[in-house]
């Protein structure tokens, strides 16, 4: 569960990136946060994960309470997460197998856990037959199932999604969506920030719609109708 | 959630690191390895200095050789001459023939004549050893014992000592400095080989923490790095220094011939110093690269 409580954040060179936001996506939900760009998407992923700290407000993730966490702790709180990015950000020396590995590995399971899981995660995501291909050897679409996949591996509670098709066609965009949906319908929360409306109004979520550093609108029905009005 | 001490994929990407900066690597390694060397090689030379050092305090005695002008009663005579002086507290007379086969038999020299040709004269004269009782007065005493009629001379252990004392101190006074320095040097490397390794796996770093890694897990990879750099390090500079060792050794037993100078044979000495090796490649090899992350250690 993520709930923001009139967030701010005001950015170092005093950019007011958020001037207080509030929403709350439960357990299990599907929403996708859509605006301009600069309105501060990025932004509220980032506090999410822990990357920045919020200047005034409060962000609750899972159960941790990010306006006050011990640093030790924000490693466990990211576990509960799983981050996709629109640059996929896959290590190139290795194969979508050790990728999926190393992750496994980076929060401590063992071998055995790593043998069984990943074939499954590799599975969900369409790639069985690729775990020994290279990221360069592979199609955008198929490293951002990569990159999906990895997000799961370690089993989290919530998918962050931060514009996850935006270096993808309409086609392989579809299939992201389509496959990030099918992950929401095995019971994992999952949050997508994107630009693209077509792609938006092909499914009937939440959307968060945001600019400014506001929100302006919160409702479920898969449009983008604000736009508009913006 | 498991937090086991993965030490296999600490080493296994430690190692990848390693191979992944060949040219930095060895550039560390070589470092250590010279840092070691010259640490060792003044650090040994000071060792036997003490080493000779200590084998001529351990005889509070010298030699006063006789006249062999000197007719047998009066080379008799001298025994009480000599021990009624004061600060002589035992006077032991030895032939030359005795004094022949003690040098035989202290130094294992089967009787090849040619090597005592080399030899000078006085060593095989008869001589009376002469016990002081305060080795600081030991200087007055042979003064005293020289101007015995019927004494030739004294062994000139005294000039040696102090040319020992002397070369150990310097020895030991520039080991301890370019130890210092040294030691400072290579942490530096080693701090940015490891630094040079977090740059260029900054992408697996970023992953692994998005991941929910913890710094410490991180950390490991690149303090496994040091360490398997320090201990390298070690390692071929105990080899190395084994081979200068024995060539130094062996060039000093040709020049010198006689077999006076005895040096401290590598193998006594090769477990102090492969252990001091390994412990001073491995704070090198972990400090520096806990200096190289210690950003890590913050947050
Ligand atoms: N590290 C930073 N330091 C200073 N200002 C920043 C920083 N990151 C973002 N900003 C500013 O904060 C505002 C919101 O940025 P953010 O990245 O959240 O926008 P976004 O909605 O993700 O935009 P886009 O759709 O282009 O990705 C922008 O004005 C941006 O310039
Ligand atoms: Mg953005």
């Amino acid at each position: 569960m993520i709930r923001f409580v009139d967030v701010r954040k005001e950015y170092d060179n005093g950019t007011k990136a958020l001037r207080g936001i509030s929403f709350q996506i439960d357990d299990g939900d599907f929403a996708f946060l859509v605006g301009p760009s600069g309105s501060g998407k990025s932004t509220i992923i980032k506090l999410i994960t822990g990357e920045v700290a919020p200047s005034d407000g409060r962000v609750m993730v899972n159960g941790y309470n990010l306006t006050n966490i011990a640093p030790r702790q924000v490693p466990y709180m990211r576990r509960t997460l799983g981050v996709i990015f629109q640059d996929f950000r896959l290590i190139q020396k290795k194969t979508v197998y050790e990728n999926l590995t190393f992750a496994m590995r980076a929060v401590g399971s063992s071998g055995r856990e790593v043998r069984r899981r990943v074939p499954y995660v590799l599975d969900l995501v369409g790639l069985s037959q690729k775990g020994d291909r290279y990221p360069d050897e592979l199609s955008g679409g198929e490293q951002q199932r990569v990159a999906i996949a990895r997000a799961l591996v370690n089993n989290p509670s919530m998918i962050i999604a931060d514009e996850p098709t935006g270096n993808l066609d309409p086609q392989r965009s579809l299939e992201i969506m389509t496959l990030l949906e099918r992950i929401n319908e095995l019971g994992t929360t999952v949050l997508v920030v994107t630009h693209e409306k077509e792609l938006v109004n092909r499914f009937s979520k939440r959307v968060i719609t945001i600019r400014d550093g506001r929100l302006i609108s919160d409702e479920t029905g898969g449009y983008y109708s604000n736009e508009q009005k913006i | 959630m498991s937090r086991r001490f993965d030490l296999k994929f600490y080493a296994s990407e430690g190692l990848h690191s390693i191979f992944t900066h060949g040219f930095m690597s060895f550039a560390a390694v070589c470092m250590i390895v010279a840092c070691l060397l010259i640490m060792g090689s003044f650090t040994l030379v000071a060792v036997n200095m003490d080493h000779m050092l200590g084998q001529l305090e351990d005889e509070n005695e010298f030699l006063a050789y006789v006249d062999e002008t000197l007719p047998e009663e009066d080379v008799l005579a001298l025994e009480g001459k000599l021990a009624a002086l004061p600060n002589v507290s035992q006077v032991t007379f030895t032939t030359k023939e005795e004094a022949r086969e003690n040098y035989i038999e202290s130094y294992e020299l089967d009787e090849d004549f040619e090597v005592f040709e080399s030899l000078p004269d006085e060593v095989f004269r008869d001589r009376y050893a002469i016990h002081v009782a305060d080795i600081e007065q030991m200087g007055e005493t042979v003064e005293l014992v020289k101007q015995v009629p019927g004494v030739a001379d004294t062994s000139a252990m005294l000039e040696v000592a102090e040319g020992f004392v002397v070369v150990r101190n310097v020895a030991g006074g520039v080991a301890m400095i370019l130890v210092a320095i040294l030691l400072l040097i290579s942490l530096f490397i080693i701090a940015n080989t490891i630094k040079l390794a977090t740059f260029s796996r900054r992408e697996e770093i970023a992953i692994m923490k998005m991941v929910g890694a913890t710094n410490a897990f991180i950390r490991w990879p690149f303090v496994f790095e040091g360490l398997i750099l320090g201990v390298a390090g070690a390692v071929v500079g105990f080899f190395l220094q084994w081979g200068i060792y024995q060539m130094i050794t062996a060039a000093i037993t040709r020049a010198e011939g006689t077999g006076l100078i005895r040096l401290i044979s590598f193998g006594d000495m090769a477990l102090p110093v492969i252990g001091i090796f390994l412990l001073t490649g491995f704070i090198i090899g972990v400090g520096g690269s806990l200096v190289a992350i210690r950003k890590f250690l913050q947050v």
